[in-house]
Parts: structure tokens; C-alpha cells; sequence
């Protein structure tokens, strides 16, 4: 089957970063196809490669970069979103003049069409909410 | 790819304001009508406040989602659900709703779900 993910939730404020995380790992090990997932409202902040968690815990954002290498997985963050959060590509750091981007390798700033087109192209949309 | 049409259903829980959900799903029905998918709105639980009129929530530095709601029938966005048990246990009725909206029982709601292809939740 062909999924898709739509992610809400904050990393490390919400579970349903890590829950995803979870299902998607779990999904790719079953033989099944993950199109897209989609990081959306608070869920953005998963792109951001400041994100410094203590060595104890689960580096979300690592943890979603390592899966999208080993799988290459298409991780998109909302751009509207992300820029209102604080999370720019050195694209966008450059356009509203910010001292520097800070998007993770790996992840995307795109519109919200490119969930519509997940949508369109998976069997299933799953969704992650706080 | 813009041949595929697929069904959405887009499910609103939150209240209008307190979160960014309702605006944000509102975004993704507005997109998706773009991409000419057939959209449905499911208001749920506190979800019904967001069709309440007269929002005012100049006080608390929101922008207004009435308006944004007003132009959903614009954008041929005009298959509008609302759950009767979360009207019922808010004491609100459909005449004060914003939209023109259908009132299912909860087995219907549960056929909604299943009758639509993709369903996205709020």
C-alpha cells in the first residue's frame, strides 16, 4: 500500500512526531510504500537542525533524516508554516534577510500542494495530531 | 496527475481560535479545491464553534475566520457536516450556524468517514 503522513504535532511538546516516526519505520519494514510525509503547523519544527535534545533522548529530527536516506523518503515541510516558525531554508533566510537558514539536509520547504498531490497519488493520508 | 480525483474529507475538532487547526484546515480545503478534489467539512466536538457568527477575535490578535469560512461556497466548497451530538452537548442549534450545513447523527458520521477516500483530521 501507498501512504502518505500529515504530522501536526511539535516534536518533543506532542507524541505525534514520534508516533509517526513509528508507524512509518514500521510501515517500510512490512514492504510498504510511504509517498510523502508532510510536516504541518507545529510539526515543522521537526526540520530544524538546531534542535539540540539531551544525549538520553530520541533526536527527532536525525531520526526522520536517517529514515529518508536509508529510504529516500520525501520530507516536506509546509513553507507557510515553517517561515511564521521560524524555520527557513537559506533560500528564504536570504529573501527576508535572516542572519541564516536553519533547515535540516534532507527536508524541503514546499506548499501545501504538495499534500493535496499525496493525497491524490496514496491509498491512504494518515494523520498525526497532538 | 490532475486527472486523479479523489475524495477529501477534512475533519475540524478544535475550537475557532486557542490553536492555528481550524486555519490550517481550512488552507488545505482551499488547496484542495484548487487542485479540483471533491471536498467535504466534518465539524466535530468543539470543531462547531468555528461556524458560529459574529467572531470577534480582534482582542485576543487573530485574524477573523468567518470570513474565510464565508468563501468556501466560492470555491464550490459546499459539502458542510456537523455532528448533532457536539451541537447537542454545546447547546447550540443550526440556526445559529454561519454555513448551510447537514446534521448527522453519529452512524451517519461514521458512514461519511468510510464513504470518502482520503480523510485528514484537525
Amino acid at each position: 500500500m501507498i501512504f502518505s503522513l500529515l504530522i501536526t504535532g511539535a516534536p518533543y511538546s506532542s507524541q505525534s512526531v514520534t508516533t509517526a516516526f513509528q508507524f512509518a519505520s514500521t510501515a517500510l519494514q512490512q514492504g510498504h510504500e510511504i509517498h510523502r510525509v508532510f510536516f504541518y503547523a507545529d510539526a515543522v519544527h521537526t526540520g530544524s537542525v538546531l534542535a539540540t535534545p539531551p544525549q538520553d533522548e530520541m533526536h527527532i529530527p536525525n531520526e526522520w533524516q536517517k529514515l529518508a536516506q536509508d529510504n529516500q523518503l520525501d520530507l516536506v515541510v509546509c513553507i507557510a508554516a515553517a517561515v511564521r516558525r521560524g524555520v527557513l531554508d537559506n533560500g528564504e533566510a536570504k529573501r527576508h534577510e535572516k542572519p541564516a537558514g536553519n533547515l535540516m539536509q534532507d527536508y524541503q520547504l514546499s506548499g501545501l500542494g504538495q499534500l493535496v498531490e499525496a493525497a491524490m497519488i496514496s491509498d491512504r493520508m494518515i494523520t498525526f495530531a497532538p | 496527475m490532475s486527472q486523479i480525483k479523489k475524495s477529501f474529507l477534512l475533519i475540524n475538532r478544535q475550537a475557532p481560535y486557542g490553536c492555528s487547526a481550524a486555519r490550517d484546515a481550512l488552507d488545505v480545503a482551499l488547496t484542495a479545491s484548487v487542485f479540483e478534489q471533491d471536498i467535504s467539512l466534518l465539524f466535530l466536538a468543539d470543531g462547531v464553534f468555528q461556524l458560529l457568527k459574529d467572531h470577534q477575535p480582534q482582542g485576543i490578535k487573530q485574524k477573523n475566520l468567518s470570513a474565510n469560512l464565508a468563501a468556501l461556497p466560492m470555491y464550490d466548497i459546499d459539502q458542510i457536516f456537523v455532528s448533532a451530538t457536539a451541537l447537542q452537548q454545546r447547546g447550540l442549534n443550526k440556526d445559529q450556524l454561519s454555513l448551510p450545513a447537514e446534521i448527522l447523527d453519529d452512524q451517519q458520521i461514521a458512514a461519511l468517514i468510510s464513504r470518502h477516500d482520503q480523510v485528514m483530521s484537525f
